[in-house]
């Protein structure tokens, strides 16, 4: 089976460039040179020396002991939130930036939800001195202030972006109207696995930095350079695309990947698209979607912002599709309570985001000697509100009670 | 004959074809606002179907197509709406959207409506020509509807004769790179492209769309080709008046005044 990009774009059924003609010429300057561009190796001693020196790379693996002894099998945890930035999302931003350098493009453009990938852009744009423009819905830019000024403080521009529902959704909208209206100068810098071809093999590729670690971390950590489970949180889907990509053909490994059901599935509030969702177009590209019987595109909730995406990467699609990989969902309340289970054993404050990887423990069958990896894809410095919402609504502050 | 081809093999110069979006302002306001623009002497109508994320759209279609979808439009209640519009109305009528909607309602489902409907063509600018003749040209054929493609200023001779190849009826060219949108006059460099693309000696008839606002521009923009299209200019009156017939026949004098 073929699991990676064919010549047109596609993962089967999936994928494509649906843009209108606007657009064209940009998109085809990246399909032709970013392979070019990414296999060279000067862009590779690049990519390499700031994923070192700047991000911290590579990220540890951690034997996550308390945890493991809990879930009753072997747990290692994929450490992304020590990256700088706090996130996985640097990896793809400073890959998309040389890229951007190499292209000419002076002007950088990105959209952001929670505003992880919003910093993250913002952070290389002021490490490059490239000017950064990045949408925001009006409604996340009130929810995520912190992150909002963190990008200010980084000579970021952020627009609210007051159309639509005014989240993710409306700001990547937003983004490509920007692309469309200044084509020659500005580098859209998308922050996940989706939008039209080549982006998703594109960040993919750049985040597949995470499942090349693995290889000899897994060999120096238990002596066999490949788990049995890799678990990973999907909003995009750019972690777990990234933990995923050298294992795809390896079928001993189990490839799990985990979606937000917010208030649970068919209560109308979740993100869950790959359980909701059916088959259409957005952002470009072909894919699962949420959308109404008349094709109108649906607002997706979950208390985690990074997974509040109503639509998929087409690779990850076509991965549930031929079985490749397995869905699961966590709702909020299972991803909280995961979140505070790693704090209380481990010591570690999660994002909200990689907390519903973590609640997927709890409904997978292990045994004792599986080796399971949970790609952490960030820290929980910017949900700290949410934290401390939940625990004041639970009525119980510290300690906390939580069911361990 | 389509009578898109009959329109412009007429020999008719400065053709006017006027977008305005379905269900906007009103839900049912539709079939009144195509007869009015008819009565007014528009040459063509493009009829907007609502869709969530218009992303080749600015503030004034965006709005327009959150309030007809607030209102409860959708591309079924369209078909309905439009269903004796043939027994009123003989000038082209194109439906313009975006494929998500469509593809949901099914492909052949909704070239079989706008059959029955008497829909002329179809816009559907997130559908590349590529996809359209390996996936869907059959299906337009079927059904004797024209599908029409854009070409912008980036688009380069090689690919803008490969569209030219694959339209039917006429070829819309977006004047700037831009979303759609009220703006003041061409600039140099649009006019040098209007001039490069007119130049090529074309099989299809250029209609120039987006930033058509004035009777200015329009005229412009027909000393390039057979006409334009105006869209947003159109709806901010609507928004502004409302959509009587008075204010229809007023907006179209004012900007076909020679
Ligand atoms: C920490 C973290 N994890 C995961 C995600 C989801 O993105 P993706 O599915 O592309 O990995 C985000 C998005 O903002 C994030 O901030």
């Amino acid at each position: 089976m073929r699991y990676n990009v064919d010549g047109k774009g596609f993962y089967g059924e999936f994928g494509g460039a649906f843009i209108p003609e606007m657009l064209y010429a940009n998109i085809r300057e990246l399909q032709e040179n970013y392979l070019r561009i990414i296999e060279s190796e000067d862009f590779r001693k690049e990519f390499k020396y700031f994923l070192k020196n700047y991000a911290g790379r590579p990220s540890p693996l951690y034997f996550a002991r308390r945890l493991s002894e809990h879930y009753g099998t072997q747990i290692y945890l994929k450490r992304e939130d020590l990256n700088h930035t706090g996130a996985h999302k640097i990896n793809n931003t400073i890959g998309q930036i040389l890229i951007a350098k190499r292209l000419g493009k002076t002007r950088i453009i990105a959209e952001t939800g929670a505003g992880q990938h919003g910093v993250a852009t913002a952070t290389v744009c002021a490490l490059m001195g490239l000017k950064c423009v990045v949408y925001m819905g009006k409604l996340d830019v009130e929810r995520q202030a912190p992150n909002v000024l963190r990008m200010r403080m980084l000579g970021a521009e952020v627009i609210p972006v007051e159309s639509g529902n005014m989240t993710l959704k409306d700001a990547t909208n937003e983004a490509i109207r920007d692309w469309i209206s200044n084509p020659a100068d500005t580098y859209y810098l998308i922050g996940s696995v989706v939008g039209p071809h080549p982006y998703p093999d594109l960040v993919s590729r750049l985040q597949s930095v995470i499942s090349e670690e693995l290889i000899f971390q897994l060999q120096e950590h238990v002596g066999r350079n490949y788990p049995d489970f890799i678990i990973a949180c999907v909003g995009g889907g750019s972690n777990a695309a990234g933990s995923f990509y050298h294992y795809l053909d390896n079928h001993d490994v189990k490839l799990v990947a985990v979606e937000a059901a917010g208030k649970g599935i068919g209560t109308g509030m979740t993100a869950a698209t790959i359980t909701e969702g059916t088959p259409g177009i957005i952002h470009g590209s072909r894919t699962i979607l949420m959308q109404n019987d008349d094709g109108q595109i649906t607002e997706p909730y979950s208390i985690s912002a990074g997974l509040d995406y109503p639509g998929i990467g087409p690779q990850l699609a076509w991965l549930g599709k031929t079985g490749r990989v397995k869905f699961e969902y966590a709702t909020d309340d299972e991803a909280l309570e995961a979140a505070f289970r790693l704090m209380r054993f481990e010591g570690i404050i999660p994002a909200l985001e990689p907390a519903h990887a973590l609640a997927a423990l709890g409904k997978i069958k292990f045994s004792e000697n599986d080796i399971v990896v949970v790609i952490l894809s960030g820290r929980g410095d910017k949900d700290m509100a949410s934290y401390i919402k939940y625990l004041e609504n639970r009525s119980c502050k510290t300690p906390v009670n939580i069911n361990m | 004959m389509n009578r898109i081809d009959k329109l412009f093999h007429s020999g008719k110069k400065n053709i006017l074809s006027v977008y305005f979006t379905a269900g906007y302002p009103e839900v049912d306001s539709t079939a009144g606002i195509i007869n009015s623009l008819v009565r007014a002497g528009v040459d063509m109508i493009e009829i907007g179907i609502p869709f969530s994320d218009p992303l080749a759209d600015g503030p004034v279609i965006q709005k327009s197509s959150s309030n007809a979808l607030k209102n409860g439009m959708s591309l079924r209640l369209l078909f309905h709406q439009l269903e004796s519009i043939r027994s009123s109305v003989n000038i082209p009528l194109l439906l313009m959207g975006y494929l998500n909607p469509v593809l949901k309602f099914g492909m052949e489902n909704f070239c079989r409506s706008c059959s029955v409907t008497g829909i002329d063509g179809i816009i559907l600018p997130d559908l590349p020509p590529e996809i359209y003749t390996e996936q869907y040209r059959e299906i337009f054929r079927k059904y004797g509807l024209y599908n029409i493609l854009l070409i912008s200023p980036s688009t380069e001779a090689e690919r803008i004769r490969l569209i030219d190849s694959i339209t039917d009826g006429f070829i819309y060219m977006v004047s700037s790179s831009s979303v759609t949108g009220v703006k003041q006059g061409f600039n140099d460099e649009q006019k040098a492209y209007f001039e490069r693309v007119a130049g090529m000696n074309l099989t299809h008839p250029l209609m120039i769309g987006f930033g058509i606002s004035s009777n200015e521009t329009f005229a412009e923009a027909c000393r390039y080709a057979n006409g334009a299209i105006v869209g947003s200019a159109f709806i901010k009156m609507l928004e502004k008046e409302g959509y009587s017939d008075e204010n229809i026949k007023k907006f179209v004098k004012d900007l076909k005044k020679e």
